[in-house]
């Protein structure tokens, strides 16, 4: 079998646990002094290029690549796929801080990973099925048209046969499984495996992992976002249940509501 | 209604994400870690073992009276027994919901304690909304010689919130109001009756938090916490109840309002009269409103979870971490792998595990701070220096929330486990850490000797685990059921170690009715001379929470 290079996607996000507000433009949620963590879809991409590697062996996955598209502060989400085992990270710095987040837009950050694509030469791309910021979806997809490669979205069980990638994906109906060629682009759903923490030793080791940086500019990639958002609201508060004293009551509040 | 008493958990990421983000792109919403309640000994789950039939109902009637289990006790005939009058009283006081009488079903939960070792006789509930609800009935149980137990979230674990004979359980809650908080100082004032989890949610949206956090914190209310001066795993950091609590409104026994619900820092007016009620468990009145500083929610916190291979390397990875994390350091627990199996076999969350080999011994180190970069450096700087000088083999550190959750769960979960195991002796201790891990071993060793310990015995396992930062072991013994065989060879063993090394015999969960008897080997005659003193004072007719806390000669 041939040599298998496993690039990944890691995206830093307002934590799972957090709960999001939005800011007072109304054009995003509030990002300053709020804990970000690793897009947990990432993580899961992260722990798959892992298990590839324990599980083809280290002849055959020669590398594990962390790519971040991110302000300065990204790269502790790039430690923690350091830290969780991956080889080496790429760091694409855009924007200040996670105020700017918003600046990318999935079609940027496609374009952006098909540049360190070009540059790095994977053959299997591992992304997280959505961000858990803007739930956009996009980006895998955009990736695969831009590379013209194949994709094979929302995975929830991955094999690699000689140069085949055979995929399995939650579909509404039950399981669908697909096979293509490598090169090719994954996207990770919630079952595909449950993530490993970080291990001490590996955290040690993680520090003396190379971590290179480049900017949009030196990619030559135009990140000019192409969509304007217009406002961002919270979501509407529930209202509360009444109780009904009796069937009576039920029947006609329930008429009342024009059931 | 069945008998289910209430304890909270966290969910762990993977039944959230299970739960909440499915397949669809357009479901995925972000959601928040919420605790739940989850019904603790629900009557199919913790019934393990053939002693109790997983029938709806019928087990809580298993748990026998503690009047018949323990003949020692004798009901005090200086209190009246309830009549058709007192009836007719409480009823003119409190509306029907607050009241409970003669229904054996309804009853049940307050009757039985959360370990379902303890069991009371009581007819009657009284749940009243009112502090002025509260006097009128002390009052009139004192001037009728009726005897009563205060009663919170009913978590306690010393039998000291249920009756032993028919005592009237006046419970906390339905005073559940926040009366105040201030921003700016920090001081909230509220009801007694308020779950602390509630108080803790509250301060959450304010940027503070309670300076107390257990793992029962879904059931339990703060008037009870204060009653039982209540430890939990907040302590190393934000110290006991004795500081935070700035002030207490309590009901004494013939009705008497005792306002001192200050919420000045200092005040240096006089006898502290409110310390004498903090950890009083309800034997000199009932609390009703409590005011408590609280502090500001730390803005960065992480943990990790260390796998160490001796106790000798607890005790030195724990003078690390005071030396290397020193003001960020918030918590360090321990547990031992005995601790862990037992987590393992009643995984009902499904929780990861964290390391893959096994150590003898598990610590948890939390750190909370204001400044992650500035937290972090420090954190890695205590680690490296725990891997160079080989202190810990192995360990994780939390990557992000859930993370953080998940590893705490390991810890919280663990006194549910032991509950869940069958019956549990449950032993609380403050010990030198030079002896602390010894005293689990020699238990392990004399029930073994006697030949009551192992798998198919009388006793399954003795574990340990506990709050290392303050000293205090936890020291439990789980057992197929409560049996007189083998509380003689634990008590007064137990307690004779912990004298004979300098220890106290209850480092947080008070004496109750379990420990009453042993206050000697903690505290001299004269301690307890001015002990009976104060009681005799304020409680001249008995009445509050008898036959508990003090022994009875
Ligand atoms: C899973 C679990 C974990 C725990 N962890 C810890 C821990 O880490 N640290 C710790 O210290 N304890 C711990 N406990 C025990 C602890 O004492 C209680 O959880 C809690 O403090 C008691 O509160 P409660 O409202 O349930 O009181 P209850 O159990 O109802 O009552 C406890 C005592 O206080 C008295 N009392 C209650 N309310 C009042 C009042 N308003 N006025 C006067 N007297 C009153 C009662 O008469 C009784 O003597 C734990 C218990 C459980 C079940």
């Amino acid at each position: 079998m041939s040599n298998l290079k496993i690039l990944v996607g890691c995206k830093r996000v307002i934590d799972f646990a957090v709960k999001p507000r939005v800011n007072s433009a109304k054009k995003a949620v509030e990002t300053a002094n709020v804990k970000h963590s690793l897009n947990p879809f990432d993580e899961i991409a992260v722990e798959e290029a892992l298990r590839l590697r324990e599980k083809l062996g280290n002849n055959i996955v020669k590398e594990i690549i962390a790519l971040t598209c991110g302000p300065p502060k990204a790269q502790e989400q790039l430690r923690t796929a350091l830290a969780m085992g991956a080889d080496k990270a790429v760091h694409v710095e855009v924007g200040k801080d996670d105020s700017e987040a918003n600046i990318l837009q999935p079609l940027s950050v496609a374009k952006l990973f098909r540049a360190i694509i070009e540059k790095e030469q994977p053959n299997l791309v591992i992304l997280g099925k959505q961000a858990i910021d803007d739930d956009a979806s996009q980006t895998g997809q955009m990736l695969a048209g831009l590379l013209n490669w194949p994709q094979a979205t929302f995975a929830s069980k991955v094999d690699i046969n000689d140069d085949k990638l055979t995929v399995t994906r939650e579909v509404d109906g039950g399981l669908e499984t697909i096979s293509c060629k490598l090169p090719a682009i994954v996207t990770t759903d919630l079952r595909l495996n449950e993530p490993r923490f970080a291990t001490l030793p590996n955290i040690m080791k993680a520090k003396k992992k190379p971590l290179v940086k480049y900017t949009p500019d030196q990619l030559n990639v135009d990140i000019t976002p192409r969509l304007e958002i217009i406002s961002v609201t919270e979501p509407p508060v529930r209202k509360g249940g009444t109780k009904v004293e009796s069937v009576e009551e039920l029947i006609s509040k329930l008429k009342q509501a024009g059931l | 209604m069945s008998y289910i008493p209430n304890l909270r958990i966290g969910l762990t990421r993977n039944t959230l994400l299970k739960n909440f983000i499915i397949g669809n792109v357009g479901n995925v919403g972000r959601k928040r870690i919420i605790s739940f309640r989850y019904f603790a000994n629900s009557i199919e789950s913790s019934t393990s073992g053939a002693e109790i039939p997983a029938k709806k109902h019928a087990p809580t009637k298993e748990v026998s009276f503690t009047a018949d289990k323990y003949t020692y006790l004798h009901r005090n005939h200086n209190f009246k027994e309830l009549t058709q009058d007192d009836i007719r009283f409480f009823a003119s006081i409190l509306p029907a919901s607050g009241l409970i009488i003669d229904n054996e079903d309804d009853l049940m939960p307050y009757n039985v304690d959360w370990m379902r070792k303890y069991r009371g006789k009581s007819r009657l509930v009284a749940r009243p909304k009112t502090t002025k609800q509260v006097s009128q009935i002390l009052k009139y149980c004192n001037e009728n010689k009726l005897a009563v137990v205060p009663q919170g979230g009913n978590t306690g674990l010393v039998g000291g919130g249920v009756p032993v004979f028919d005592e009237i359980i006046i419970n906390t809650n339905n005073l559940n109001q926040i009366r105040s908080f201030d921003p700016v100082a920090g001081t909230l004032t509220c009801d007694a009756g308020c779950i602390l989890e509630v108080l803790d949610n509250y301060l959450a949206k304010r940027g503070y938090m309670m300076p107390l956090d257990l793992g029962a914190k879904g059931s339990c209310h703060i008037g009870g916490n204060v009653a039982t001066n209540a430890g939990g795993l907040r302590l190393l950091r934000y110290g006991s109840l004795h500081g935070s609590v700035l002030g207490l409104e309590v009901v004494l026994p013939d009705g008497t309002i005792l306002d001192n619900l200050s919420t000045l820092r200092k005040d240096n007016t006089g006898y502290d009269i409110k310390q004498l009620f903090i950890g009083s468990e309800g034997t000199l009145g009932i609390i009703t409103g409590v005011s408590i500083l609280t502090p500001s929610k730390p803005k960065a916190v992480n943990v990790a979870v260390l796998g160490v291979n001796s106790f000798q390397n607890v005790q030195n990875a724990f003078v690390t971490s005071k030396n290397k994390l020193s003001e960020i350091l918030s918590a360090f627990e321990f547990w031992d792998s005995n601790s862990l199996k037992l987590l393992k076999a009643h995984n009902i969350q499904g929780t990861k595990f964290p390391l893959e080999d096994n150590y003898p011994f598990y610590v948890l180190v939390e750190i909370s701070g204001s400044n992650k970069d500035h937290d972090d450096e420090k954190l890695q700087n205590f680690l490296e220096e725990l891997l160079t000088n080989e202190i810990v083999k192995d360990g994780v550190v939390a990557q992000d929330d859930t993370q953080i959750a998940t590893l705490w769960s390991l810890r919280e979960g663990i006194p549910e486990a032991c509950s869940k195991a069958g019956a549990v002796y449950k032993y609380d201790i403050s010990i030198p850490l030079s002896v602390f891990y010894q005293m689990v071993e020699d238990i392990r060793n004399r029930l073994q000797s006697a030949g009551v310990l192992g798998e198919d015995k009388l006793v399954k396992d003795v574990i340990g685990y506990g709050h290392i930062g303050d000293g205090n072991l936890h020291l439990n013994i789980t057992a197929k059921s409560y049996d007189p065989e083998i509380t003689n060879l634990i008590e007064p063993y137990v307690y004779e170690w912990t004298e004979q090394h300098n220890g106290s015999i209850s480092a947080e969960h008070g004496l109750g009715l379990m420990k009453a008897n042993y206050l000697r080997y903690s505290k001299s005659p004269s301690m307890i001379s001015i002990m009976k003193q104060i009681k005799q004072n304020i409680d001249p007719n008995g009445i509050m929470n008898p036959y508990k806390f003090l022994p009875a000669q």
